[in-house]
């Protein structure tokens, strides 16, 4: 080694250097935490699996959908979230919609040229309308149309053009700052106009945040509370259950906020949905 | 509790267990650099290296054999992605697309843990712990190595010598990281965080679907990751999956860790330098910036004043329901102000202004308290350069703890400074210039144009995180980011280690009634308004063009 030049000798220790942490670092490091792991968080370390008549049916971390064949909620079931993980809580796709806070301009669909592209107003709104229906309240929320669609707005000298409802849906407004507004027509371009979204006269929507929007993983295992409670009457209905008896089993499998002030307290829908079809 | 006091407990707290820790951990790492014993695993290592760990290097040495180290590692984890499929634990995935490979290869060596890719579909298991989480471990070694001899050349005086590359490295990942990361790793599985190696198991979910639930060793790459402020996550959702972040108190657990050594470090410096108060001021800087930075986060994300916030009545999309959004902005803010880039919610989606923040931690260099080692030799860059800018208003030689900062020193600071600015400038202009690449944007406007330039913010100041839109795994975007990634990790690196050779070199200059004092409040202060007007004269008209003008107008 000594009488090599120093570049190559500088090298070598790389070489070294790399290959000996390697093993340190990469192999007996995380191997050890695995087998230390295994032998005193068994159940943690292989992902918290639930079973169901001795079947492993999830994991208690990993959200799932409640939903048919066809995508239609099950009654009998709470809903999670919306998620943007594949085609909805698959962990081999895991991720967040990505979409900004003024993505409001749907892209509307023109019939084999153009598919479409809901914005997460849009989307926000048609979710909280389906969801109103579904458990019957009112879904209207601030900047919705009451057709479920971002209620926005791009304005011109001599017009206003509701973008995103399409012809011949009649806009939400007639009129705005005393232009007649149109609706919107597939395939035209309105970038050049000024966007106005339009709050409404709704204040407090009923159904809440966690419900119309996505998670950061796709993958989220939790609801609020307020949104189990709004879905309580209708499992109790579906299942031929008392209410209390439904809202125990909230109470049940509601965590959080840890040491009452870390996070928010979240309730576990598989945990739930298992505890009412076992009880 | 209501939801804003939480979030304030939150804050306090982590304050708190931060201030009581960083006293005995900044005097561990002390003993760590100064020791000059070796223990039996070390020596065995240096015996298998064939170095000499007595045997001090000067700055050029030390450099060289810097760059050696990271070199071959980036052609190790390239060949590791490439040749994946041939070894073990590879879950049946193919070998890693090259331009990905190339790219992921510098990500995880520069520190930065850009991610190109989505973890569970692309990375096998050995990969991610005997590749990635290597690179965890000795990036953030290599950086604390670089602030340690930059300290060293504060420290000590007429001589060329600044320590021996291989010891730093070698302690800091032995007797820092790794007992560390392993006692927090056990504490995530406590937690709910898996560690397995075992291949996704398909389960028939309650309506009948079916469900691919993944294994992996994750919590001992999440420590790691966190602790060694890297942020490249096991899965494409990173900390916000609940196989990385279980629980509300293991995402506070996972800020403590990016926190925990960035914010040690000034002490280390202090007690290197011989006067623990210039430590204090430094801390202080950090602190100062940090904490208002964490209080705007949280401060414009529970306002949540954009079009779809209010719609929804609260900036709820792209965050997890058991973090909530206090504790979301928390995490953001600490990952941005470090070199982590760790999100456990979708920075794209929030506000303007909270997204706005994350984009300006970034840009104010993550001296705040920074990546671990890198904080500290940014913040200590920035120092010099407040006591020149305060030496020419008075009319005086700058000095900073007994060295005189004359124009070598300070033309290093300078182009220090430069480099991020300039990579990030150029390559959003780039990007900006061409349609086909415009075409990446996910959001259109002004949130699109913050998505390019977030991600050119991020390689080149080594952070990593995103806003996750922007469709980057293209050959045009690997190749530009990873150059952003490398020049924007070892340009630096090698001013700071020249200007610690320099300084090394210069007899003490006695402090004397002229000398500014570098340990009290106004000399914070000056620091602290040095970082924000750079900031702001570099990137305000970038800063206009996209969260800006979607928030403002």
């Amino acid at each position: 080694m000594e009488r090599l030049p120093s570049w190559l000798r500088l090298h070598l220790a790389a070489i070294r250097a790399v290959a000996v942490l390697t093993v340190l670092l990469g192999l007996i490091y995380p191997l050890v935490t695995t087998g230390v792991a295994q032998a005193l968080f068994n159940d943690n370390a292989n992902g918290s699996i639930v079973q169901a008549r001795g079947k492993d049916v999830g994991s208690a971390l990993i959200g799932q959908s409640f939903t048919d064949a066809d995508g239609n909620p099950v009654r009998k079931y709470f809903q999670s979230r919306p998620s943007a993980a594949g085609d909805g809580y698959d962990p081999l796709a895991t991720s967040a919609s990505n979409l900004g806070p003024e993505d409001v301009l749907d892209v509307l669909p023109v019939p084999g040229v153009e598919e479409g592209r809901q914005s997460l107003l849009t989307q926000v709104c048609a979710r909280s309308k389906a969801i109103g229906e579904l458990e019957g309240v009112s879904g209207a929320r601030p900047y919705c149309t009451p057709s479920g669609v971002g209620a926005v707005l791009k304005v011109f000298p001599d017009r206003a053009v509701s973008v995103n409802q399409a012809c011949p849906e009649a806009p939400f407004v007639t009129t705005y700052d005393g232009l007649k507004v149109e609706c919107g027509k597939p395939g035209e371009d309105y970038a050049a106009g000024r966007t106005v979204p339009v709050r409404g006269d709704t204040r407090t929507p009923v159904v809440p945040p966690d419900a119309v929007t996505a998670s950061g993983s796709g993958l989220d295992p939790h609801i609020s509370a307020a949104y189990a409670e709004l879905q309580a009457a209708r499992v109790a209905a579906a299942r031929g259950r008392s209410l209390d008896e439904v809202r125990r089993l909230i109470e049940a499998n509601t965590t959080g906020p840890a040491l009452g002030f870390m996070g928010r307290p979240a309730v576990n829908v598989l945990r739930l949905n298992l505890a009412l079809d076992r009880s | 509790m209501s939801t804003t006091v939480a979030g304030i407990v939150f804050i306090v707290s982590l304050i708190v267990v931060l201030a009581l820790v960083h006293r005995p951990l900044g005097d561990y790492m002390y003993r760590v650099y100064t020791g000059t014993r070796h223990n039996r695993v070390e020596r065995g290592v240096y015996r298998l290296l064939g170095v000499r760990p007595e045997v001090e290097q000067t700055w050029g040495v030390y450099a060289r054999s810097l760059l050696a180290f990271s070199v071959v590692s980036v052609i190790v984890l390239y060949a590791l992605q490439r040749l994946q499929d041939k070894l073990f634990l590879s879950l049946g995935l193919g070998p890693v697309t090259d331009h990905v490979a190339w790219n992921t290869a510098i990500s995880f060596v520069t520190n930065t843990n850009w991610q190109a890719y989505a973890g569970e579909s692309t990375m096998g298991q050995l990969t991610q712990m005997a590749g990635l989480a290597v690179q965890n471990f000795v990036s953030a070694s290599v950086g604390m190595a670089v602030a340690i001899a930059l300290v060293r050349g504060f420290a000590r005086n007429r001589t060329d010598l600044l320590g021996n590359f291989w010891v730093d490295l070698v302690r800091g990942c032995v007797r820092v990281l790794l007992p560390i990361a392993f006692a927090g790793a056990l504490v995530l599985v406590a937690g709910g965080v898996i560690q397995n190696l075992a291949e996704p198991q398909t389960v028939t979910t309650l309506t009948g679907g079916t469900q691919a639930i993944t294994g992996g060793p994750v919590a001992s790459q999440e420590a790691i990751k966190e602790l060694g402020t890297n942020g490249g996550g096991f899965y494409n959702v990173n900390s916000a999956h609940p196989f990385e972040n279980a629980t509300s108190w293991t995402n506070w657990f996972e800020i403590f860790l990016i926190l925990l050594i960035p914010f040690a470090l000034p002490r280390t410096f202090g007690r290197m330098v011989g006067q623990v108060r210039q430590g204090h001021a430094i801390l202080a800087v950090m602190a100062t910036i940090a904490l208002a930075s964490v209080v705007l986060t949280n401060v414009f994300e529970l306002a949540g004043n954009a079009t779809v916030p209010q719609a929804v009545g609260a900036a709820m999309e792209g965050k997890e329901v058991r973090f909530g959004v206090s504790n979301s902005a928390t995490f953001a803010a600490a990952t941005t102000l470090t070199s982590t880039g760790a999100v456990d919610s979708s920075h794209d989606s929030f506000t303007p202004l909270g997204g706005m923040m994350t984009l300006t931690n970034m840009m104010l260099g993550e001296v705040a308290p920074g990546g671990v080692g890198a904080g500290l030799y940014g913040m200590l860059i920035l120092a010099v350069v407040t006591v020149f800018v305060a030496g020419l208003m008075v009319g005086r030689t700058p000095e900073y703890l007994g060295k005189k900062i004359g124009a070598r020193e300070i033309k290093l600071a300078s182009l220090y400074f430069l480099v991020t600015p300039a990579l990030v400038l150029t390559g959003t202009a780039l990007a900006m210039g061409s349609a086909e690449l415009r075409a990446s944007m996910l959001n259109s406007g002004p949130h699109g144009f913050s998505e390019v330039l977030y991600a050119f913010t991020s390689a080149s100041n080594n952070n990593g995180s995103a806003f996750g839109g922007l469709t980057v795994n293209t050959p045009w975007y690997d190749v530009a980011l990873g150059l952003c990634m490398a020049f924007g990790r070892f340009l630096p690196i090698i001013l700071v280690l020249a200007l610690a050779g320099s300084l090394a070199r210069q007899a003490p200059v006695p402090a004397s009634a002229g000398t500014l004092p570098t340990h009290r409040p106004q000399f914070v202060g000056m620091v602290v308004g040095v970082t924000i007007v750079l900031v702001a004269l570099t990137f305000l008209p970038a800063l206009a063009l996209g969260p800006l003008a979607e928030g403002l107008v």
